[in-house]
């Protein structure tokens, strides 16, 4: 795979000088200081490294850099917008959604996915959706109450 | 690490704070220390016995360094612009600690909760600390702070009294300032400490505020970093970046006990920006990014020695019988020879067995090594930073004074980072590359060479009267551990003994220890009984318990659950257990529903009454309980560790199965709060008794006994 030049990242074109084969995850945490992704498992198995990539959640972990070209990638230090955070985020700090914390970046991320696709999830939906994603402390009614709060502020266009 | 199991506790540990705060004048610090850093202020230092320091786990301290007479176990500078900035050793992992004890400096200072600033786990920075397990911080370092606060805030009153000339009655504290009492004057803190350089000790038994009294502690204090974890802007460990950073890679033997036979690493040094760092059986790499690290990794050839017949997964409970080692320290017995078995109408001899699992916290264990003119800097996620750094003085034959361990807030660790590898690993390579290395270990590496919660066999024989009294109990538990191996039933005959066995695999501390495997057979055994006895499970356990706080959750979680009106039926079970560990109390009732077809089995609902004295934040705390039942789930279904031939077969989150959205019930927490009780740590005691409810209600609907934990790794066999 050739090297890249460029990576659109949280709304800004930014130069990169990394091997196509390298790993998503790798390139924003180690060449853009992104650390806010984190590494849980490599193997796409529990959602820790996820960001959206044109909108649709994606494990970085398994995802080579050179393969995304021109598409849009949010990570959660673009989720927070002019110091105002998303209502996801508030709804994450409301409910208390997390104990350790190291899993609630992926979890905003496929939370956010998930309300932009579905405005009023049932809570079959958020389960089904978000099974991918593993939160070992194990707050997990927690991040359900956060999402259908997220949602309701998001339909109230509190956002 | 084998079996390092802290001492079961009594239900009242608590009372021996008082011995933890024993007054001590010695003090022979250089005052100017504490404000080069800091600036000018007031500093307060809390001194405690050593021998007390060194009870919950100091053990490597008491062989390696004479005993002083006093410790400082934590200090607390106000600065003059009303910054308090408190120290201590205890580490943050996501049981929430740095901001419970936030609320006991806040609380007693009665300063606002956003001007108190915690620094935890440095070594260089903070008070040495045994480390943070056993759900000690709050009983124990929750009382210490709260005892440096208060004399604090009496230090302050005697400025303020300077400061206003008068006397110091007629004066109030209130949210950072000290005031003239009917609405005069006020003076903050910091403006009181401008300029000087006060250093205070508590240097007697210092009065604390009653939980009756608490204005700040017993309520629910949001996270008082939240924000930094929502924003991904919280450094852990493995997120430090430092200036000229490689990332390093650990070359794994091909099996536990294997040895290096033969090396070629051609191949791998001459990828362009690669080190070998090779240092008898450790090679490793350091590269510019991971995938180089991972291409020089692979591209050197390895031989290894490893015996043939290591002990496996299968066979398992077996070889732990039968490597027994005779009877731990963990003993309990009374009227061992009293008639109890020859006076019962029934008897019960069963076993029970309990497999390995991992702590599979998210952050797997992950360390930046950094060495400047000799001195050696590593962060890493570790539940104990001073054993760290003696781990690291020993492998590198340096003195601790030129080590500093500093542990970012932590992604969880369960018991599982006592121990300094990763911080080894990555020191080594930092060391031979000459440059600072980040290594953190692959989810398989974190499955595969950290230590396991140890497995167990637990053999039980009762005798019980027709009546529902137990008469006569005897309890082996072979390799598991001590810990909750006490039953807290009045059985007029005991017999309890814990046998230590040569573990075929690397084991050692877990969130709730053995409690989680005891409490299993016990309360499962308990099910047993009730049904020969045709008895309600949860008058059984009321029949034959006195202990009155059990009672009380029992009832409590009873109630909330609805127990008496649900009765079970074929695809749905209903079970209890309860339980008492590390000063807490815990009753878990729990909903199962089973699908008949296909075996599959859920755990649908949950109710879980918990007790920890008096709650210093109940949301916190409520989410402790909820989480330590969602990861108990895991270990009563579905976790094993997987092995053979010194090697982990399921190293993966794909073969080996975590609770996940899906596996989480509807739990609903009943918090019993008893203010009159010291606050007990609640970290680990509600992971304890979801299994055997779960067993129990598994057994109420489908007439099948589950005696192995995990209970349906497959789903049930009907």
């Amino acid at each position: 795979m050739p090297n890249i030049s460029e990576l659109h990242v949280n709304g800004k074109t930014v130069p990169v000088n990394a091997e196509g084969e390298c790993s998503l995850l790798d390139v924003l945490r180690d060449d853009l200081g992104l650390t806010g992704t984190k590494y849980g498992c490599g193997e796409a198995q529990c959602g820790a490294c996820t960001v959206l990539i044109d909108g649709v959640p994606t494990r970085s972990c398994v995802t080579s850099v050179g393969g995304i070209g021109k598409r849009k990638i949010t990570t959660i230090e673009g989720i927070e917008q002019n110091g105002r955070l998303h209502p996801l985020q508030e709804a994450f700090l409301k409910f208390d959604s997390f104990q350790c914390g190291y899993c609630t970046s992926g979890m905003i991320m496929s939370g956010v996915a998930l309300l932009r696709k579905s405005k009023n999830p049932s809570e079959d939906e958020i389960i089904r959706s978000m099974n991918g994603n593993i939160c070992r402390c194990g707050v997990y009614g927690r991040i359900i109450s956060a999402i259908k709060e997220g949602a309701q502020k998001l339909r109230n266009g509190d956002a | 690490m084998k079996n390092n199991q802290a001492k079961s506790e009594p239900l009242f540990e608590a009372e021996r704070y008082e011995l933890a705060a024993a007054p001590f004048y010695h003090f022979d610090l250089d005052r100017r220390e504490f404000f080069k850093t800091l600036g000018c202020g007031i500093v307060v230092l809390l001194f405690i016995e050593a021998a007390v320091a060194q009870e919950s786990g100091g053990r490597e301290r008491r062989r390696g360094r004479p005993q002083r007479p006093a410790e400082i176990s934590a200090w607390l500078h106000i600065g003059e612009n009303g910054t308090v900035t408190v120290f201590n050793g205890k580490a943050e992992m996501g049981q929430n600690i740095r901001t419970s004890l936030s609320q006991a400096v806040a609380e007693e200072l009665h300063a606002p909760i956003d001007s108190i600033k915690l620094v935890m786990a440095d070594t260089d920075l903070t008070p040495w600390d045994a480390g943070t397990f056993g759900s000690r911080s709050t009983p124990d370092m929750g009382l210490q702070l709260r005892r440096v606060s208060a004399a604090a805030r009496e230090a302050l009153l005697d400025l303020a009294a300077e400061h206003f000339k008068t006397d110091r009655a007629s004066l109030t504290v209130a949210d950072g300032k000290i005031s003239k009492s009917g609405g005069g004057e006020a003076i903050g803190f910091g403006e009181l400490t401008r300029s000087r350089e006060l250093v205070k000790s508590v240097a007697e038994e210092t009065k604390t505020a009653p939980a009756t009294d608490w204005k700040i502690a017993g309520t629910s204090v949001p996270k008082v970093d939240g924000r930094d974890f929502v924003t991904g802007r919280h450094q852990y460990a493995s997120d430090i970046r430092r200036p000229g950073m490689l990332r390093g890679k650990v070359l794994r033997p091909s099996a536990f006990d294997a040895k290096l036979k033969s090396l070629d690493t051609k191949l791998a040094e001459a990828i362009s920006g690669v080190t070998i760092v090779h240092d008898g059986n450790f090679v490793g790499v350091t590269a510019p990014n991971t995938l180089i690290a991972s291409r020089a990794i692979n591209a050197i050839q390895a031989e290894w020695t490893s015996s043939s017949s290591q002990p496996s997964s299968n066979g398992l409970f077996d070889y732990l019988r039968k490597n027994s080692r005779g009877s731990g320290n963990e003993n309990f017995s009374q009227n061992e020879d009293s008639s109890g078995q020859n006076s019962a109408e029934h008897r019960l001899k069963q076993t029970y067995t309990i497999a390995y699992i991992a702590h599979a916290p998210l952050e797997p264990r992950a360390a930046v090594a950094e060495w400047n003119d000799g001195k050696l800097t590593v962060w890493t996620g570790t539940q104990r930073p001073f054993g760290v750094r003696g781990e690291l003085a020993r492998a590198f034959g340096i003195s601790e004074e030129k080590i500093r361990v500093i542990v970012p807030d932590t992604g969880s660790a369960y018991g599982g980072k006592h121990t300094g590898e990763t911080a080894i690993e990555a020191a080594r390579l930092a060391k031979g590359a000459g440059k600072p290395v980040k290594l953190v270990w692959t989810r398989e590496e974190e499955f595969t060479w950290a230590y396991f919660r140890p497995a167990g066999v637990i053999d039980i024989s009762s005798a019980v009267r027709a009546d529902g009294t137990i008469s006569a109990w005897e309890f082996h538990n072979y390799n598991s551990g001590g810990s909750g191996i006490r039953s807290p039933y009045d059985i007029p005959s005991q017999k309890t003994e814990f046998h230590q066995t040569d573990s075929p695999l690397r084991q050692g501390s877990y969130r709730a220890l053995a409690a989680t495997a005891n409490h299993f057979a016990r309360e499962v055994h308990m099910d047993e009984l009730a049904a020969i006895l045709k008895m309600d499970p949860l008058e059984f356990r009321l029949k034959n318990l006195k202990n009155d706080r059990l009672l009380a959750v029992l009832k409590a979680a009873a109630d909330a659950f609805g127990w008496a009106k649900m009765k079970s039926s074929e695809d749905r079970g209903f079970g209890i257990a309860c339980g008492t560990e590390k000063g807490s109390c815990i009753a878990t009732c729990a909903e199962v529903l089973v699908d008949r077809k296909t075996g599959g089995v859920r755990v649908s609902r949950a109710v879980v009454a918990f007790e920890c004295g008096a709650i210093v934040n109940p949301n916190e705390l409520k989410s402790q309980v909820e989480g330590g039942a969602v990861m108990g789930i895991g270990g009563a279904l579905f976790e094993a560790i997987q092995f053979e031939n010194g090697r982990i077969t399921n190293p993966h989150f794909a073969s080996y199965r975590v609770p996940r959205f899906r596996d989480a019930p509807e739990i609903q927490v009943v918090l019993v709060n008893r203010k009159d009780l010291p606050s007990a740590g609640a970290g680990e005691t509600p992971v304890m008794t979801i299994a055997p409810a779960i067993g129990n209600a598994i057994f109420a609907a489908t007439g099948v006994r589950l005696r192995s934990m995990p209970m349906a790794p497959e789903g049930l066999k009907l």
